[in-house]
């Protein structure tokens, strides 16, 4: 049978995409270029089962998306700009809590209000530092329409494996973009679930590391009582100031995503003509697909470029990143804002090569031709 | 006789954090007869707080309990009993954290009419800060940062509720620890958003700075300007210059409750599909 | 009328005094950091004490 397939904008396919990963829970806020996700899922979560709420305001919605997923439920926000601002402290609350949850960021420029209907790409570096403190984080950029959605679908999958949030983000170009989806089967792709809780309630401690990085995480409303807190705190739940005990509990929330198991299954990468390029171009989201096209006409030319392309941005893909700064002349980075992933490029490339920005933040997409012109520059 | 609050508390849990003489450990007794009273499974609880002296309750109580950040309690309450509904919600956190950096969340909880219960204990200060003025600082007393006296005006933290469209709003003081249990109680069994406001004392942040000679001092003054609403009925605004209402300010049965909402839209979706 | 034995759970008591000042009958007494039971032949069980207790330290219960 033929699968299923439509032209659907790149905030629907994340919709879509959500639901087929067994999302039961949205709390939103409306804000361009964003909206179109809560829309689709206000619509497509009662036909489930599901709850749709909108919050009074962009932290009231994390708010609520973090006490649902202490339930069990797969809960998902989506917002961009300025909605990431004001959601930073309770991402980090995600975090040191671990709670799984799944943060969509449909990019647009900034600082403030910025641009709201342009594209951007400047909020990378946010996703990885935005809220304070040290710790870990996932962010994934796809750059397509079929692949927002199985992105979406993969951040669960990662959100639930590592009791954590997980940020997707695509700029406004993608968000917006119509394509054509095949829609998987259901089963086509893997679908995670949190790791079950095993020991009995009395035994049970929400963050016992002897279970492992990811101690499994158990539901309100289940046997299981427990506490649960911003607060640095110790293998039981319960805030603590006690010097070893907050800094292996801050250490093991870090090791869970950058120890080299957890880094080996989280990255994922695209590469294009990379094999014997001497120029890379190292590019996400919508900007690679500029940089897939001007490697195409580079190629023509007989300029030998390739596109690497990071389809998981953090943890960043330091291994693959350092090997291509020693076989290529030249690494060149496009971005929409005006450096950001560079400087992490530069900090594995160790002078390796030469490194290059392509930036644009005037609310336009970067297109190929200015890529080749850097291209041609360099080399 | 004696109350039996240890098989509420989790072990090893007591003495707990506040201050000689702070009024929320009254609360929290009058909370935990109020669950009993409610038989309330405690595995289907959630008491959920935000940041402050207050906000640190749900830490001792043996339930479900997540202490949040600051202000955002109700907003993650909602979230628990939205995913959640057969689970009884319980908040509970300070003035200043409930109507100020909270007062969207407070508000918004309050108009959905979600069933869940808030208590929220008004000291009329920030005492986990050292004794900032909060919005229910009387206005002309002395806070660290209202050095010259108070110039804001105070809220009114009931009245707020009743406007924000809570359906049960009750307001006590930690001095009628007999009534806290009773309006909590009610509260948890009202099926809507209940406001519970209890007017407790911090010694040690407020009482010190405004010349009260003691907490037993400023326990007798809420005890003096507590008029049960009954009795106000039948006061003239003379005698009630000064005083505050207590007791059950505002109940209504009829609006409806947020996620039975919600279900209904669910089924009629599904029906429909 | 007596029959009560009123139990000071030393640990837990920060000496706020409450329990004493609204003590009707005068039972209760300060010791500078903990409450003591002085006249527990006069109480009559209102339970004020223990209900007004912050600090779960006094328990009333029948002798």
């Amino acid at each position: 049978m033929a699968k299923k397939t439509a032209l659907v904008q790149g905030n629907q396919a994340c919709a879509a995409g959500a639901i087929y990963a067994g999302c039961t829970f949205f709390g939103g806020y409306p804000i361009t270029p964003s909206t179109e996700v809560a829309e689709e899922m206000s619509e497509l979560l009662p036909t489930v089962g599901g709850k749709f709420i909108q919050m009074e305001d962009e932290i009231g919605a994390m708010a609520s998306v973090i006490g649902a997923s202490l339930t069990g439920a797969k809960a998902l926000t989506a917002t961009s700009g300025p909605g990431v601002s004001l959601k930073q402290e309770l991402i980090g609350y995600a975090c040191i809590a671990e709670t799984p949850c799944v943060i969509i960021n449909v990019m647009r420029g900034g600082p403030s209000t910025g641009m709201p209907t342009g594209p951007g790409q400047s909020d990378v570096m946010q996703a990885r530092w935005g809220t304070h403190g040290d710790h870990a984080a996932i962010a994934l950029v796809p750059e397509s329409i079929q692949e927002i959605f199985t992105e979406t679908v993969r951040a669960f999958n990662l959100a639930e494996k590592y009791r954590m949030p997980v940020q997707v983000l695509f700029d406004e170009i993608v968000g917006h973009m119509r394509e054509r989806i095949v829609y998987p089967e259901p089963g086509e792709l893997e679908l995670i679930d949190r790791d079950p809780v095993t020991v009995s309630p009395e035994d049970y401690k929400p963050y016992d590391s002897t279970k492992g990085l990811v101690p499994p995480l158990a539901s309100f409303g289940s046997e299981y009582k427990y506490h649960v807190t911003g607060l640095n705190k110790a293998d039981d739940g319960f805030p603590t100031t006690k010097a070893s005990l907050v800094d292996a509990e801050e250490r093991r929330q870090i090791d869970k995503v950058e120890c080299p198991e957890a880094r080996a299954d989280i990255e994922s990468n695209e590469e294009f003509m990379t094999e014997d390029a001497e120029v890379i171009l190292w590019a996400y989201g919508s900007s690679a697909r500029s940089a897939r096209y001007a490697v195409n006409e580079l190629r023509k030319e007989g300029i030998k470029a390739g596109l690497f392309r990071p389809i998981t941005l953090w943890p960043f893909p330091e291994k693959r990143t350092a090997e291509l700064a020693n076989q290529a002349k030249a690494i060149i980075v496009p971005e929409m804002n005006l450096g950001q992933m560079i400087h992490e490029v530069e900090r594995v490339a160790l002078g390796n090569c030469a490194i290059e920005g392509v930036f644009r933040v005037d609310g336009d997409p970067l297109n190929p031709g200015q890529i080749i012109d850097k291209v041609k520059e360099v080399i | 006789m004696a109350y039996d609050y240890e098989k509420s508390i989790r072990p090893g849990k007591l003495p707990h954090i506040w201050c000689p003489g702070c009024g929320h450990g009254i609360v929290m007794k009058g909370l935990i007869r109020a669950m009993d009273t409610c038989e309330l499974d405690r595995n289907n609880t959630a008491i959920v707080s935000g940041i402050g002296c207050a906000s640190r309750l749900p830490g001792y109580l043996d339930a479900c309990t997540l202490h949040t950040a600051h202000g955002r309690a109700a907003a993650f309450a909602t979230g628990v009993k939205m995913a959640k509904p057969e689970m009884t919600v319980i908040c509970c956190g300070g003035d200043g954290d409930g109507t100020a950096i909270g007062g969207n969340h407070f508000i918004h909880a309050c108009r959905r009419n979600i069933n869940m219960t808030y208590v929220i204990m008004n000291n009329f200060i920030y005492g986990m800060t050292g004794g900032q003025f909060s919005p229910c600082t009387p206005t002309g007393m002395k806070a660290s940062t209202t050095p010259y006296g108070n110039p804001d005006p105070v809220f009114d933290i009931s009245k707020l509720a009743i406007g924000a469209g809570a359906t049960f709003v009750a307001r006590t003081t930690a001095a009628h620890p007999r009534e806290i249990d009773k309006l909590i109680a009610q509260g948890i069994k009202h099926n809507g958003m209940s406001i519970i406001e209890v007017l407790d004392d911090c010694p040690t942040s407020y009482g010190r700075r405004n010349k009260f000679r003691s907490v037993v001092d400023m326990m007798k003054r809420l005890k003096k300007d507590a008029v049960p609403a009954k009795a106000a009925a039948k006061m003239t605004p003379e005698q009630l210059e000064g005083k505050f209402l207590t007791g059950v300010l505002y109940h209504d049965n009829e609006k409806a409750e947020y996620t039975e909402q919600y279900a209904a839209l669910i089924k009629r979706v599904q029906e429909g599909a | 009328m007596s029959g009560a034995r009123i139990e000071v759970i030393e640990r837990n008591c920060k000496a706020c005094s409450i329990c004493a000042e609204f003590c009707p009958k005068d039972v209760l007494e300060m010791d500078v950091f903990v409450v003591k039971v002085v006249k527990p032949e006069d109480c009559i069980k209102c339970m004020q004490c223990e209900l007004l207790c912050p600090d779960f330290a006094i328990k009333v219960h029948d002798a």
